[in-house]
């Protein structure tokens, strides 16, 4: 079996250097050229380009393969939507909307949710006409109430709310202050948050370093920020290793990823979400984002993740979660179908009859016992140390 | 621990090791400790699980026979070549005599009974067809229950070679004398470093309060027989009643101070009740007259086991001459021996509101303070309530908690300040840990119920009842399915109060809760507490209804206030449980007495009240801090066990 021994490394040093795949990649999928992956996301005919095999070719022909880039084509409804100078104009206004300002935060590309969400109510603190603290609270109280009730579905914005509230109703120091100075004092601690965030994702991919041994194969999930910092850091330190990227339907997150890891020369191979079985005994240990960390210390992540730590659990490979501590959320789900469901459109090529239903949900959660560390800004933590951590912060 | 290990890979009998102190029966027994290690190898089939299985009852023996033998132990002389002899023998009948559950109290009956071999022969072949229950309750009386539980492991272990029994069996019979020099090594080794910790701490403080007494050197060698006679008198010295660690310990803290911060970490073992000597000391001094039930169940004879019929009589007609009991607190007694008080916070809270009154009507006896006093007092009424009916955890937690507040009392507040500063700390207790820890339970676990949901229960919890009718108040469609069990038979009135409320209800026994359960969607349970490890500790059952929803995937919420928790540790409902009325499970009206026509002597009613469910089990604990696994639950101990100590 294939296992801890660099063949593949060899491998790859003995094919040339714009082979970056192994070479023993499945005839299903040919290597996918760093290059052309981006030119390929947004052409609809990229499918089509793809060789198939024979068995494959006729029932594509039949029902045709799925063109659109959902991802892409949300990504222009929202900056139609919500264009620039609509949030200027608002910022400047009378008409101050905490939602919209935070969505012109989360259009930055790497800034995370709930950074977004803070630096939302930040501003919300600076536009504040409150004269008294008790005002102020209760500005941002229902500031945080609107965000979170914007998106119901979003744990990082709930938690990233949750916390910044938590901090302006607990921080003692602020009642002595006057009360501008406190005012400013919050401002200034928002910002510090954000620079702490941004910190927490150099943090987890030193601390995920040690896990990445040369030679392993890393399955990866989802498009994550945190998981491609990792995976960058350990190329940057030389370490050899490859990744699996499933493929992610229906947005391709998968495809992003496997675009960017391919630009820092990694060796990626692409699997269609429904081949992580199929190749999971050559995986060493499977490394996930998180949507949110809740109490139990299980996370809520894009649709897919369950099954994979599934998989993974009954191989006994381990499933590594990378997730910044302020997606811990004191959420309780006590199953899949105990948290509201975030929809997302799914565009399977062709006409659906109307008779038949289509499960859109986006997320599910994958309960702590098969999930084996959480990799945060707070240090390496198993599942069940969440709820300690979340206990010490919020009670 | 590695001791443990050493004595092989099979399940080591926990329940002699948790619960209790090891007696020595004698200590001139060079039995070598590589006999413990000298494992046949077929011993080593996980089998042997089985035999500890609590379920099975071994058959009876006389119980004064059984004391007598106790105190003999140490007499007994193990003629060493017989032991060598059989010791050869040992090899042959395959099986490890380091797991002698019961050796250390039943061996001497093995001596004595040598000449019954043969019965014991006898025995063995006609089990031999696999009927195990019914061949141990058929045993003679005579008493070879060791051999039986041993059989047990044996025929876990030789499924197989059943047919090959009846030549093993001399040897096991043999062997089973064997276990009597043996039976003390092992068991001592088999201490795990927490328990000798706690042995050498007690005897340090047992050894402080017997000073002048001339018998320093028996704390120092523990473990020997001849310190075990001379350390119990002296640890009860002060203690009316050991049995439950806080009130010894807090009684003994607020005499010495510079001993109260050890004792509390360390607590007093819990009373053992197979334990002659201190049984009989607590006899002398208890207030109350009770019979002890005549047979007792082997596996739980270190529990508190008396007759219930005679002693409420007895009480009520000594009412008005007990004057140092206070009558709310007599009161209260009394209803919890009668039953009338039942359920976790209603006994809890009848118990704070009895010491309210009692601290309302006291004074300070002349030159006498307060807070030594008053401290005393309330030690002797929670001994007076622990000899009707045992404390519960959350009882205990509650009488630390005004303990600490007697204590922490300043010095320099008169006695109607002190009286009013501690009647407000009761209420205030009852209201924030009980009343409004309900209130906040309800409300999260209300989230947690949808609409279509079939909700599970097994017999009557306050908590979860509130939760079910806030949660149809608040609109909510959902079918509630209220799983009973004898004798209690406590989800009735559960379900006759749910019923009248509208709800609509399915009511079940527990025997059909694996067909119940595939349309369950959750199951909500209460618990009397919850242990550190997230054991949940509840009524008996429930741990059943746990693990058939755990298997069929139905998540298992526990809704429990955190006064409920506690620091403890327990893997089993063996070493602590409480002993409820043996002939209860006996009576089933319309039917004829189980105890009718049979010999007395070979039937044992066991009627456990609580049992332990593994956290495996448990997918939340509601509590009133909110939702969280049952892996944090020290984390709430540990945060918040200070803050009501120190409200």
């Amino acid at each position: 079996m294939w296992r801890r021994s660099a063949s593949f490394i060899l491998d790859k040093y003995q094919t040339t250097q714009n082979e970056a795949v192994p070479s023993d990649s499945v005839a299903l999928l040919p290597p996918l050229l760093s290059a052309s992956t981006a030119v390929a996301l947004q052409n609809p005919d990229f499918d089509r380009n793809m060789s198939m095999s024979a068995y494959y070719q006729t029932p594509a022909a039949h029902h045709g393969v799925v063109k659109s880039d959902w991802l892409a084509q949300a990504r222009e409804a929202a900056t139609t939507a919500v264009g620039p100078e609509v949030a200027a104009s608002v910022r400047s206004g009378r008409t101050f909307s905490v939602i919209e300002e935070f969505n012109s935060w989360r259009k930055q590309p790497d800034l995370a949710e709930a950074v977004a969400a803070i630096r939302a109510l930040a501003a919300v603190i600076r536009n504040s006409e409150a004269n008294t603290m008790m005002e102020l609270e209760i500005e941002l109280k229902k500031a945080s109430d609107s965000l979170k009730s914007w998106d119901t579905t979003s744990f990082s914005l709930t938690a990233g709310c949750d916390l910044f509230m938590r901090y302006v109703t607990r921080t003692s120091a602020l009642v002595y202050e006057d009360f501008n100075s406190a005012k400013s004092r919050l401002i200034e601690c928002a910002e510090k948050f954000v620079e702490i965030s941004s910190k927490a994702r150099r943090i987890i991919a030193m601390l995920s370093q040690d896990f990445i041994f040369d030679g392993c194969t890393i399955l990866v999930h989802g498009f994550s920020r945190v998981v491609l910092e990792v995976l960058k850091t350990a190329a940057q330190n030389k370490k050899l290793f490859r990744v699996f990227c499933t493929e992610g339907r229906p947005n391709r997150t998968g495809l992003r990823l496997s675009n960017e890891l391919a630009k820092l020369d990694v060796p990626v191979k692409l699997l269609i979400d429904s081949a992580v079985a199929y190749s999971m005994d050559e995986v060493d240990m499977v490394f996930v984002g998180a949507g949110g960390v809740v109490e139990s210390g299980g996370i809520i992540n894009m649709m897919g993740t369950y099954q994979i730590a599934l998989v993974a659990h009954s191989m006994n490979k381990p499933v590594y979660v990378a997730a910044e501590s302020y997606k811990f959320a004191r959420l309780y789900p006590l199953d899949q179908k105990d948290m509201a469901p975030a929809l997302h459109p799914i565009d399977f090529g062709v006409p659906i009859p109307s008779k038949v239903e289509v499960e859109t949900s986006a997320q599910d959660y994958t309960p702590p016992q098969y999930l084996s560390l959480l990799f945060t800004d707070l240090g390496v933590l198993t599942p069940s140390v969440v709820s300690d951590e979340l206990i010490q912060l919020y009670l | 621990m590695d001791a443990r290990r050493g004595a092989g890979p099979r399940a080591v009998p926990k329940v002699r090791q948790v619960g209790f102190f090891t007696r020595n029966p004698n200590p001139n027994s060079p039995s070598p400790p590589s006999r413990t290690r000298s494992v046949p190898p077929n011993s080593n089939s996980p089998a042997s699980g089985n035999s500890l299985s609590p379920v099975m009852i071994p058959p009876p023996r006389h119980v004064s026979e059984n004391l007598s033998y106790l105190r003999t132990t140490a007499a007994v002389p193990v003629p060493y070549s017989r032991r060598i002899a059989q010791e050869h023998v040992t090899v042959v009948g395959s099986y490890n005599p380091a797991d002698s559950v019961l050796g250390e109290t039943l061996s001497p009956s093995f001596l004595d009974d040598n000449s019954d071999a043969s019965t014991t022969l006898g025995w063995f072949s006609r089990s031999g067809s696999g009927k195990l229950a019914a061949a141990s309750s058929s045993l003679p009386s005579g008493g070879f229950d060791l051999t039986a539980v041993k059989f047990d492991k044996f025929c876990g272990l030789e499924d197989k070679k059943q047919s090959q029994i009846p030549e093993k069996i001399g040897g096991v019979a043999v062997e089973a004398q064997n276990e009597v020099p043996s039976s003390s090594k092992p068991n001592k080794a088999k201490t795990t470093k927490a328990e000798r910790r706690a042995l050498q701490e007690s005897q340090r403080a047992a050894k402080a309060a017997a000073k002048g007494e001339g018998n320093k050197s028996a704390a120092s060698s523990r473990g020997a027989a001849p310190a075990k006679p001379q350390k119990q008198p002296s640890q009860k010295k002060d203690d009316p009643l050991v049995a439950l660690s806080i009130a010894a310990s807090d009684r003994k803290g607020t005499d010495r101070p510079p001993e109260k911060e050890r004792k509390k970490e360390v607590p007093a073992p819990r009373m053992q009740f197979d334990d002659k000597n201190r049984v009989e000391k607590a006899k002398k001094r208890a207030l109350v007259n009770q019979t002890e039930a005549r047979n007792r169940v082997e596996l739980f004879r270190h529990l508190p086991q008396y007759e219930h019929g005679t002693l409420l009589p007895d009480l009520e007609s000594k009412f008005f001459q007990l004057d140092q009991m206070h009558p709310a607190v007599y009161k209260v007694g009394l209803q919890y021996l009668a039953g009338d008080i039942c359920g976790g916070n209603a006994r809890c809270i009848a118990m704070l509101h009895a010491f309210q009154e009692a601290i309302k009507d006291y004074t300070t006896p002349a030159e006498k303070t307060l807070v030594r006093d008053l401290a005393g007092k309330i030690s002797s009424y929670v001994s007076f309530l622990i000899e009707c009916r045992p404390l519960s955890m959350s009882m205990g937690n509650a009488i630390r908690f005004l303990k600490n507040r007697i204590a922490k009392l300043p010095l320099t507040c008169s006695e109607s300040e002190a009286k009013a500063s501690l009647c407000n700390d009761i209420d205030r207790f009852i209201n924030e840990k009980i009343i409004l820890a309900d209130k906040v339970i309800v409300r999260h676990a209300a989230t947690k119920v949808r609409d279509g949901d079939v909700l599970l229960t097994y017999g009557s919890s306050c908590v979860v009842e509130m939760i079910f009718l806030y949660a149809h108040e608040l609109g909510k469609q959902f079918r509630v399915v209220v799983v009973d069990s004898r004798p209690k038979l406590e989800g009735q009135a559960l379900l006759r109060r749910l019923v009248a409320k509208g709800l609509s209800c399915t009511y079940t026994h527990i025997n059909a809760v694996s067909y119940i359960m595939h349309e369950v969607t959750r199951v909500f349970l209460g618990a009397s507490s919850v242990l550190s490890n997230g054991t949940v500790y509840s009524r008996v059952g429930t741990a059943c209804v746990a693990m058939v929803a755990h298997s069929f995937h139905v998540p298992v919420l526990i809704c429990c206030e955190a006064y409920k928790f506690h620091e403890r540790v327990q893997l089993d409902s063996i070493c602590s449980n409480e002993l409820g009325d043996p002939n209860a499970i006996a009576k089933v009206p319309g039917r004829i007495d189980l105890d009718k026509g049979t010999n007395k002597e070979n039937l044992q009613h066991l009627n456990l009240m609580y049992d332990a469910t593994p956290s495996d089990y448990v997918s939340m604990i509601v509590t009133d801090y909110g939702m969280i696994p049952p892996t944090s639950v020290p984390v709430i101990v540990r945060e918040y066990r200070r803050e009501y100590l120190l409200i």
